[in-house]
């Protein structure tokens, strides 16, 4: 275990780095610096501009001063808006995680009940109704439902205000959010709830005279709940992407908001910081979710 | 003369089977030969157990519908994407956000003359252009994305999966190293990344060749595919073959002398076709989710060419007035990926050989 957890750590450590590289040398990459705009200063002066901000050294030695400032927290300043970005970041980081939490506990907890329900009821109607919306909802992209329900509940029949900062209804863009990877939850439970039903086992806990609610909430839930954990690290993957529309369509000012805004203004290093912040979280929580998957599941060989 | 006879004679101890003590076969046990039924080939089986599907049938059935539609649509109807509605040769400036089947007052009277025009199925959108057929080719886009897209994880992953699996050792290990980095990078926010830098980069090369048309994003989108997506199909493919490998009937066809390319093309390669094509099909609806969300935050495809994500996208503007024009791209959009997806279970349960019975 301790071997696997040095490898996956160091791993994540490298993928962040290499992550950083990509987005330092792609930005690179891009034809003309963020001095030749139209109302371009005289030579001398952007001389000294290139000079304050180290653009006149060689791309390498560039590169390791912009890993150090990363390590420090320094994500650089905003082309468009001249603010610090790891300030923008961390201010607008709160209610981002707010809302992806929310929905991440949201898909979790009813993928689970409707994956338990779905399995327990196994070709009744309430689980083929629970089927067809789960099928469904798979099939339907985060924006395209985040549209939709704005435009229904909101504008349409007026059952919520829409968002402003005064009035922070999390209800749509949660369910917006939660709503796909809730039904792959819930698709994911019932099929592995099913195969652990039919273990032996559950009959000998049930042939013990275990009550049934025992039987499922403690030897049944419990084993069907393993596919589930490797499928956090994807789940807070599509969170974080989700949030991008979720939040540009419901006009959350989050990081999604941020980050969509800085692509339409191609404000690199606005794209830059942003990319390598969520990037990281991404990297961090799949290596979590990777971790917790070894712990629940004992029969995982480490090597 | 009996062929028996023709036999040496039977040594003591020896295992030679005396012929003589064996009689041809009666009418009767001849009959027990007789096949009682078809043969069945894999394949066969397979198409037969999809068919009786009625999710597969039915996503078949709209997959049909939708490619029928976007090939010959664009020939039935007399308007182009990118053109605005012309009545007599000149602009029709009326023909602005029409409701589905309305016409504009222009194009009232010249039905009123005794023209015949056809009919604006969806509607128009604000800048005067037959909303159906924007859609029509927002579908055509869409998913002749998602088809090339999986093609070019399937060639590489195919290629770099069966060289890891068949050569193994330091060549594997390398590989697998470099998989395993590139799986860890979060692939959205890498797609997006490197479709606004490749936006620039390429974007001056481009000019002027069959792929301007197409528009920088989405060739961006197609080289991220090939560079990052292949690394699932070629774990998968790997996987197949390492496992393949090990099987008792490989071992079994080797001792009985079988050639390794007959074991390749009758033992390994059929075994994980099937896996392979599955995974593939559903690759597709998720290459088609990637191209609408780029399209959607303004990274899709250039201008004048719809796609159902950047439809979907331009309509939101006005969605209160309009929700229609939102209602069309999103309901395409569902339909192609939830067809594609039971289409891929549906694959799956006819034609995974773990899933057999």
């Amino acid at each position: 275990m301790l071997k696997y957890t040095v490898k996956r750590i160091l791993l994540a450590f490298l993928t962040i780095f290499i992550i950083a590289a990509i987005t330092f040398f792609a930005m690179n990459a891009i034809p003309g610096g963020p001095f030749d705009s139209e109302k371009a200063p005289d030579a001398a002066v952007k001389a000294v501009l290139e000079a304050r901000y180290n653009l006149d050294k060689p791309v390498w030695e560039q590169f390791f001063l912009y890993i150090r400032n990363l390590l420090h927290g320094d994500f650089g300043v905003s082309l468009k808006t001249g603010r610090d970005i790891s300030t923008t970041i961390f201010n607008a980081f709160g209610i981002s995680a707010k809302l992806g939490g929310m929905a991440a506990l949201a898909a979790v907890v009813f993928g689970l009940l409707f994956g338990s329900i779905a399995a327990l009821m196994r070709n009744r109607l309430v689980d083929r109704i629970i089927i067809f919306f789960t099928t469904l909802f798979v099939a339907v992209p985060s924006f395209v439902l985040a549209t939709l329900l704005l435009l229904v509940f909101c504008l349409k029949l007026g059952w919520f205000q829409v968002w402003s900062t005064t009035n922070q209804n999390f209800f749509l863009p949660v369910v917006a959010l939660a709503l796909y990877p809730m039904s792959y939850i819930t698709r994911l439970t019932k099929s592995s709830m099913l195969e652990v039903l039919g273990q032996d086992y559950i009959r000998t806990a049930r042939a013990k005279g275990v009550k049934e609610s025992m039987v499922v909430a403690k030897h049944a839930l419990r084993n069907a709940l393993i596919p589930v954990v490797t499928y956090l690290g994807p789940m807070l993957a599509y969170i974080l992407t989700g949030s991008l529309v979720v939040e540009t369509v419901f006009t959350i000012g989050g990081l999604g908001t941020k980050f969509v805004t800085g692509i339409t203004n191609r404000d690199y290093t606005m794209i830059m910081g942003t990319t390598i912040f969520l990037a990281t979280l991404m990297v961090l929580m799949t290596l979590l979710s990777d971790l917790a998957y070894k712990l629940v599941d004992p029969k995982i060989d480490f090597n | 003369m009996h062929n028996a006879d023709k036999l040496p004679k039977k040594q003591i101890l020896s295992l030679q089977l005396d012929l003589q003590k064996f009689e041809p076969a009666s009418a009767e046990e001849k009959q027990q030969q007789e096949r009682m039924r078809e043969s069945t080939t894999f394949f066969r089986d397979g198409m037969r157990k999809l068919f009786r599907n009625p999710l597969s049938v039915f996503s078949l059935v709209v997959l049909g519908l939708i490619l029928i539609v976007i090939v010959f649509a664009p020939m039935i109807v007399p308007y182009g994407y990118s053109e605005i509605i012309t009545v007599n040769g000149r602009r029709d400036k009326t023909a602005k956000n029409l409701r589905p089947f309305e016409y504009s007052p222009v194009e009232q009277a010249a039905i009123d003359e005794g023209q015949q025009l056809f009919p604006h199925i969806f509607g128009t959108d604000e800048l005067c252009r037959d909303y159906f057929i924007r859609v029509v080719y927002g579908a055509r886009v869409s998913l002749g994305v998602g088809l090339f897209a999986s093609l070019i994880v399937l060639v590489i992953g195919l290629t770099v999966g069966s060289i890891s699996g068949y050569l193994g050792g330091k060549v594997d290990m390398v590989i697998m190293r470099i998989v395993d980095i590139i799986y860890s990078l979060p692939d959205t926010l890498m797609v997006i990344l490197l479709s606004v830098v490749l936006d620039q980069v390429i974007g001056s090369k481009l000019a002027g060749t069959v792929f301007a048309k197409l528009g920088n994003n989405m060739i961006s989108l197609f080289i991220v595919f090939g560079l990052l997506y292949w690394v699932g199909m070629a774990r998968l493919v790997r996987g197949q073959i390492l496992s393949l490998k090990q099987n008792e009937y490989v071992l079994a066809a080797r001792t009985l002398g079988a050639k390794s390319r007959r074991i390749i093309k009758k033992h390994i390669l059929p075994n994980c076709m099937s896996v392979i094509f599955i995974s593939t099909a559903l690759q597709i609806p998720s290459a088609i989710f990637t191209e609408s969300f780029l399209s959607f935050i303004g990274l899709g495809v250039a201008a004048p060419m719809p796609s159902l994500g950047s439809l979907a996208n331009s309509a939101r503007g006005s969605m209160q007035s309009f929700p229609y024009k939102l209602v069309f791209p999103a309901l395409g959009i569902c339909l192609i990926v939830l067809s594609f997806n039971l289409l891929g279970d549906g694959l799956r349960d006819a034609f995974d050989p773990k899933l057999r019975r």
